[in-house]
């Protein structure tokens, strides 16, 4: 069991009668020769690095190696009772942000589908997970639901940043995110995929433009949005509105701003955030 | 095109801010590692690019050191790599290089010396997503990225040599899925890699070296 294309998903979902989540474990299986229990505890303990990466860091705050950022997570953590965007928005959003506090002080992250990304995947689903009391084993199919996407992404498009932009790093794990949110909340194949071309639609043309070069700022706050994002697309997508751009289309588009994009804004930080004056004072400290 | 799994986009687990700056530079180091009989005394790592550029901020030289010492690309350990170096008595120094720019943008130079006073000099090449090649040893271009257990042979360029190779090889019954001969010019050091699907075994290195023209075998599991 295969597929090249989301059109290709699909249409092995309708098939098949399997939400987007089991046909990429049987995919894995049958190309990763492996068996599927196998699989999904290594999904597990991709999960349980998750979590602990999206706490840590609410717990003990501590600067990150590069000194932009450290402690923000947690302020927008320790906001929740007074949040202006509902639970589960400022929740997944925290958590987004603590996972970047970890990896830029050398702790322990699952790249989803990049480091500099890692954050978004993980704070939709455990925000999710929380807010409506969903068992463990449905957030690990969300991971393969959000896989197939990524993989999508990685095989027709690309996923790093140095060569399509932050759409490419944030975006994808946004659109990753938002499809497994719909299949989390019981949405069709479809709505996943609808979902995840709503966010390439809505992060179309978001530069790369890290502060000294680090991944720090403003790749924190960008996983924030992205999270942001994905539950904005996951919304509209389970209310039943349509996506007039199918996945594979949007992800094409994506791919073509992304090559156009100047070398400046493509992770060399010599544009955008990266050049300004506050940010170059900001970072003589940090190279 | 090769086969993009689940877990090469939900991952690696790794550690630090960079794929590519940080669990692909423990990856060269553990690459190092694994060519060099422990254990090792001393290491000196020349950084070239924007691993030159952002390695103190990206956590790139405490990877690098980390995996000399035999970490994995997601062991804890390579925070304090630092300090557990100089505890198992391992000089380090880093270099930089940032002059010459006709190299990929994350490579590293390592040169290891271990305590029974042999040498390496590797090019290592960090390509995105923690994957990583090894593009030189000991000054002699190869292309070698230790996603499968491999044997390394270095050898006279003399004829027999492969063939003795191949057959030492198949005697123990394993399957080469890709095989690779490299030199500098014709008579003199060569070099064989033999990539294989499954595990090596630990006893191909002794029949390997009988012929006199075999010099060293590297064995470098998965």
């Amino acid at each position: 069991m295969d597929f090249k294309s989301g059109a290709e998903l699909l249409a092995l979902c309708e098939k098949e009668g399997l939400p987007i989540s089991q046909v990429m474990l049987r995919r894995e299986a049958e190309l990763g020769e492996a068996a599927p229990e196998k699989l999904r505890r290594r999904m597990g303990q991709a999960l349980e690095i998750m979590t602990v990466s999206a706490g840590a860091s609410l717990r003990e705050p501590g600067r990150s190696m590069g000194g932009l950022i450290g402690g923000e997570a947690k302020r927008v953590f320790d906001h929740l009772p007074q949040s202006l965007c509902g639970p589960v928005l400022s929740r997944a959003a925290a958590y987004a942000m603590a996972v970047l506090e970890v990896s830029s002080s050398m702790g322990l992250i699952v790249a989803a589908p990049t480091a500099g990304s890692a954050g978004v995947v993980p704070g939709v689903l455990l925000a999710l997970g929380e807010e409506r009391g969903l068992p463990r084993e449905r957030l690990i199919d969300a991971l393969f639901n959000a896989g197939a996407v990524g993989y999508l992404a990685m095989r027709n498009a690309t996923v790093a940043g140095a060569v399509g932009g932050c759409q490419a790093e944030v975006g994808v794990a946004a659109a990753m995110a938002a499809s497994a949110a719909v299949e989390l909340l019981d949405g069709s194949p479809r709505q996943s995929l609808d979902a995840a071309s709503t966010v390439l639609m809505n992060m179309l043309g978001l530069v790369c433009d890290p502060v000294g070069g680090l991944v720090e700022y403003p790749c924190q706050s960008r996983n924030a949005a992205g999270a942001t994002n994905a539950l904005t697309a996951a919304e509209l997508a389970l209310s039943g509105v349509p996506q007039l751009i199918p996945f594979d289309e949007m992800l094409s588009a994506m791919y073509a701003v992304g090559r156009r994009l100047p070398a400046e804004l493509r992770e060399t930080a010599l544009g955008g955030c990266a050049t300004t004056p506050s940010a170059c004072a900001a970072c003589q400290g940090c190279m | 095109m090769s086969f993009i799994s689940v877990f090469d986009v939900i991952g690696p687990n790794m550690i630090g801010p960079s794929s590519s700056h940080t669990a692909g530079a423990a990856a060269i180091g553990r690459l190092a590692y694994k060519m060099l009989p422990p254990p090792v005394t001393q290491v000196e790592f020349t950084l070239y690019g924007s691993f030159a550029k952002t390695y103190r901020g990206h956590g790139t030289d405490r990877a690098l050191l980390g995996g000399v010492l035999g970490f994995t690309p997601d062991d804890p350990r390579i925070r304090d790599s630092f300090r557990l170096a100089r505890e198992a008595g391992v000089a380090y120094d880093f270099r930089l290089n940032e002059t010459d720019l006709d190299v990929h943008p994350n490579t590293v130079d390592i040169h290891l010396k271990n305590a029974a006073g042999q040498e390496r000099i590797l090019r290592g090449e960090s390509l995105g997503g923690g994957k990583v090649r090894i593009t030189r040893i000991n000054g002699v271009e190869v292309d070698f990225s230790g996603e499968y257990s491999a044997v390394m042979v270095v050898q006279q360029d003399r004829p027999g040599v492969v063939a003795h190779i191949t057959k030492t090889i198949s005697d123990l019954g394993v399957n080469i899925a890709f095989m690779r001969l490299y030199r500098d010019a014709k008579g003199l050091t060569a070099y064989t890699i033999v990539e294989s699907d499954q595990a090596l075994p630990e006893d191909i290195v002794h029949p390997l070296l009988a012929n006199p023209n075999v010099h060293d075998v590297m064995l470098i599991q998965a």
